[in-house]
C-alpha cells in the first residue's frame, strides 16, 4: 500500500470515530433533554399560565418518586403500573394547596413565590419525618433495565423510553391546551382574566384544574427519573433549578420553546460535560443563560398576544 | 426600685473584687476547661439530621446513640451515666461551627462525636483547638491533618488504597479512570491513587471531578466508553454513588470487564440503588456488614432491635460505635475529678478495643487509628462478599501521600 493510501485509510477511520462520537453525544443530549423536559413541562404551564412562580415544583417531583417508592415497597406495584395514581396522588395535593393557598392570594405574584417556597419546605420536612431521611431505592421496570441498539450504538432501554413518554406527554399536554374546552378556557383567561369571567368562565375552576395538572406532570416526572437517579427528601432542590432554566430561556408561555430549550441545553451541556468535565459545563450553560436572557429577556420563544 | 448608674458601678467593682478573691480558680490555667460534674458526663452528637448529608449521618448519629444507651445500661462509666446532647447541624459548615461552639462553651461537654463531611470537620476545628476540646471524628477522609483535638477513627488513604490499588492492577489491568465529586477529598485520595499507579505501573486515562450532588452521568458514561479503562477509580459521593452505578447498569456495561473501584460506597448507598445495579463492584473499607466476628455479630443484632430490621450498618457507623466504646475506656481510667478533654486524649493513646472489624488501637503519634483494611464484592442481595482481609492491622498515615511531612506528638514535622 502507497503511503498515500496509508494515509487515507487512516484519515477515513479517524473519521469513522468521529462520527460515531458524534452522534452518541446527539443521543446522549437528546437523553438528557428528555429528562429536563419532563421536569420541566409542568412548571412551564402553572408559570405560563398562572403566573405563578411555583418554588414548590422540585417538592413535587419529590413526591412523585415518594409516591412511587410508597406503592413499589408497600404495595407491590411497579413503576409502569402505578404511573397513573402518582399523578392522580401529586395532582390531588397540587390542587388541595391552590385551593386552600394560592387560590386566597389572587393577583399578588410575589406573595406566591413566599407561599410556595414555605409549602415547598414543609412538604420537604413532612416526608423526612414520617418516612426519614435516608436514599430510598425505586426498581426500574425489569423489561427496560437493558440496553438497546439505536443506530449501531447501546443506549439504556430506559432512556430510549424516557424519551418517547416526554414526546407523549408533550403531545398530550399541547392538545389538552389548544384542542379542548378547559384548554382554550385557559388561554381567554390568560389573555384576559375579567372579560373572560364575564363570558360566564369559572377562571378558580380552571386555575385550580390548571395547577393540578401541573402538579401531577412533576409527580410524574419525579417516579420516571427515580430508577436512574435516588430518591431522597430534598431532591427537588436540584429539579427546580433546572426546571426554572429552561422554562425562563424557552420563553415562558410557550410550550414549544420549553421543548426548544430543554434539548438545547440537554445537547449543550451534555457536549460540554463530554469535552470538558460536568462542573464546566454546569458553569457553562448557566453563563449562557445569564447572557442570552440579557440580550432577549422575553426568552427563545414567545407567544405574541394583543395586549 | 430604681439604681443609679453609679451605685450599679460601684456595687459591680465590689462584686469583681470579691469574686477576685474568693473564687481563686478563675486564675488558674485551664480552669475554664470543660470538665465532668455531679455524675454526669456531657458529650455532644453532632451530625446532620436534616439537610443533604442527613441521609447519612442519620445512621451514625443512631450508631453512636446505641453505643451510648449500651454503656449506661451496664451501669455507664464507674458509676457516673453518659448524658449525649443531640444537636442537628443540618449538613452546613457554618452551623456545625455554631453548635459545636454551643456544645463545648454553652453545655460544658467533654467530648464531641460528630462530622461526616471533611468540610464541616474543619468548619469546627477551630472551635475545639480553641477551647481544647476534643473532637471524635468517624469518618474515612483524606488524612493531611495532624490536629491534637481529633481523635480520627476512620481510615485514611494509606489503610484504604495501599492493598487495593496492587490487586486492582493485578486482576484487571493498569489503566485506571479517575472519577469523584468536587471537593477536597477525592482530590486528595485520587493524589495519593496517583502515586500508587506510578509506583506499580498503572497509568491515569482520564481523571474527572463531577460537582457534589451531581446526578447526570451520561457524557461521563460515553467517555469511559471512549477510553476503555480497566478499573473505574471511584471517589464519587452521596446520592451521586447512587445515580452513577444505576446509569452505568443501565448503559449496558459490564462489571467483569471494567468494575467500578470505589472507596466510598458502603451497604447504605448499595440499599439505595438496588442490589443489581451494585452487583460485581469493588469497595476497600476496614469493615462490612458481613464481616464474621463476634463482636460484629452483636453490634449488628444490637443496631436492628433498636432501629429496625430493614437498616444496614457500614464502615462509618461501625466506627461511630466503637468510638464510643474507646472514649469510654479512656475515661475509666481518669479519676472523677480529671475528666476534662486533654486528659481523655492523653488517656486513649495507645488505646486498644475489639472492634467488630477486629482489634483496633489509637496511634499515640498522630491520634489516627490502626485499622483492619479489607476488599470486597458487593452483591445483588445488597451486601458485600470480603474478597481479601489484611493479615496485619495497618499503620494510619495521614501524610502518606506527602513524603517531607510526618504527624508526630508534637505536631506536623517537616523531615528534609
Amino acid at each position: 500500500m502507497t503511503a498515500a493510501g496509508k494515509l487515507l485509510q487512516a484519515a477515513v477511520s479517524y473519521g469513522d470515530w468521529r462520527v460515531d462520537q458524534f452522534i452518541e453525544q446527539i443521543i446522549t443530549g437528546l437523553s438528557i433533554g428528555s429528562i429536563l423536559l419532563l421536569v420541566a413541562m409542568g412548571l412551564s404551564i402553572i408559570y405560563g399560565s398562572m403566573g405563578i412562580i411555583n418554588l414548590a415544583h422540585g417538592e413535587f417531583v419529590m413526591l412523585g418518586a415518594y409516591t412511587a417508592w410508597l406503592l413499589q415497597s408497600h404495595f407491590g406495584l411497579g413503576l409502569l403500573a402505578s404511573l397513573v395514581p402518582i399523578f392522580v396522588v401529586v395532582a390531588a395535593v397540587g390542587w388541595i394547596i391552590e385551593r386552600y393557598v394560592l387560590s386566597l392570594l389572587n393577583n399578588r405574584p410575589l406573595d406566591t413565590i413566599l407561599a410556595t417556597w414555605g409549602v415547598g419546605i414543609m412538604l420537604q420536612q413532612s416526608v423526612r419525618l414520617m418516612v426519614g431521611s435516608e436514599l430510598r431505592y425505586v426498581q426500574m421496570p425489569p423489561s427496560l433495565s437493558d440496553s438497546t441498539e439505536v443506530l449501531g450504538l447501546s443506549v439504556s432501554s430506559y432512556r430510549v423510553f424516557l424519551f418517547f413518554v416526554a414526546i407523549a406527554l408533550f403531545a398530550v399536554t399541547w392538545l389538552l391546551m389548544n384542542r379542548t374546552t378547559v384548554g382554550m378556557k385557559l388561554r381567554a383567561i390568560m389573555q384576559d382574566r375579567s372579560v373572560a369571567a364575564s363570558f360566564g368562565i369559572n377562571a378558580k375552576r380552571v386555575y385550580a384544574l390548571t395547577f393540578a395538572y401541573g402538579a401531577g406532570l412533576a409527580g410524574l416526572a419525579g417516579a420516571l427519573v427515580s430508577p436512574l437517579k435516588s430518591v431522597s427528601p430534598d431532591m427537588g432542590t436540584g429539579y427546580v433549578v433546572d426546571a426554572f432554566m429552561v422554562v425562563v430561556l424557552g420563553g415562558v408561555q410557550s410550550l414549544a420553546g420549553t421543548v426548544a430549550s430543554a434539548f438545547f441545553l440537554g445537547e449543550l451541556s451534555g457536549a460540554i460535560a463530554f469535552l470538558q468535565n460536568d462542573t464546566v459545563a454546569k458553569a457553562i450553560v448557566l453563563l449562557a443563560i445569564v447572557v442570552l436572557i440579557r440580550f432577549r429577556p422575553e426568552g427563545l420563544f414567545t407567544t405574541r398576544v394583543r395586549a | 426600685m430604681g439604681i443609679s448608674r453609679r451605685t450599679l458601678m460601684k456595687n459591680a467593682a465590689a462584686l469583681g473584687a470579691f469574686a477576685g478573691a474568693g473564687f481563686p480558680q478563675i486564675w488558674i490555667k485551664n480552669a475554664d476547661l470543660a470538665r465532668a460534674e455531679g455524675g454526669e458526663i456531657k458529650v455532644g452528637v453532632l451530625f446532620s439530621l436534616t439537610g443533604t448529608t442527613a441521609i447519612i449521618e442519620e445512621s451514625l448519629n443512631k450508631a453512636t446513640i446505641l453505643a451510648i444507651e449500651e454503656i449506661n445500661a451496664a451501669g455507664g462509666i464507674k458509676g457516673s451515666k453518659i448524658v449525649p446532647i443531640v444537636e442537628d447541624p443540618a449538613s452546613d459548615p457554618a452551623t456545625f461551627s455554631e453548635k459545636a461552639r454551643k456544645l463545648v462553651v454553652g453545655d460544658k461537654c467533654v467530648s464531641v462525636f460528630g462530622s461526616y463531611t471533611s468540610a464541616s470537620r474543619k468548619a469546627v476545628l477551630p472551635v475545639f483547638e480553641r477551647q481544647n476540646n476534643l473532637y471524635w471524628y468517624p469518618t474515612l477522609y483524606e488524612g493531611r491533618e495532624c490536629s491534637k483535638n481529633v481523635i480520627y477513627t476512620g481510615a485514611v488513604p494509606n489503610q484504604q488504597q495501599d492493598e487495593f490499588v496492587p490487586w486492582l492492577i493485578n486482576k484487571f489491568g493498569k489503566k485506571f479512570y479517575l472519577i469523584g465529586s468536587n471537593y477536597i477529598y477525592p482530590k486528595e485520595e485520587n493524589n495519593y491513587c496517583k502515586k500508587l499507579l506510578q509506583k506499580y505501573g498503572g497509568e491515569v486515562v482520564a481523571e474527572e471531578y463531577v460537582p457534589l450532588g451531581h446526578s447526570e452521568f451520561s457524557s461521563v458514561i460515553n467517555k469511559i466508553r471512549s477510553t476503555q479503562p480497566n478499573v473505574i477509580f471511584s471517589t464519587v459521593v452521596g446520592d451521586s454513588v447512587v445515580a452513577l452505578h444505576r446509569q452505568y447498569r443501565a448503559a449496558g456495561l459490564d462489571p467483569e470487564k471494567m468494575p467500578m473501584a470505589s472507596l466510598t460506597t458502603s451497604e447504605n448507598e448499595v440499599a439505595a440503588m438496588g442490589g443489581e445495579a451494585a452487583a460485581g463492584h469493588f469497595t476497600s473499607a476496614p469493615y462490612f456488614q458481613v464481616h464474621k466476628s463476634p463482636e460484629n455479630e452483636k453490634f449488628v443484632a444490637a443496631y436492628r432491635k433498636r432501629w429496625g430490621d430493614d437498616k444496614v450498618t457500614h464502615f462509618v457507623s461501625e466506627a461511630c460505635y466503637f468510638q464510643t466504646f474507646l472514649f469510654k475506656q479512656a475515661v475509666e481510667k481518669l479519676a472523677a475529678s480529671d475528666i476534662t478533654p486533654p486528659n481523655i486524649r492523653d488517656a486513649v493513646k495507645g488505646q486498644e478495643i475489639i472492634a467488630p472489624q477486629g482489634r483496633v488501637r489509637i496511634e499515640p503519634d498522630n491520634l489516627h487509628t490502626w485499622l483492619w483494611p479489607k476488599i470486597a464484592q458487593a452483591k445483588s442481595d445488597g451486601q458485600f462478599q470480603i474478597l481479601v482481609e489484611a493479615k496485619e492491622w495497618l499503620k494510619p498515615l495521614p501524610y502518606a501521600a506527602y513524603p517531607g511531612q510526618v504527624c508526630t506528638e508534637k505536631g506536623l514535622v517537616e523531615k528534609s
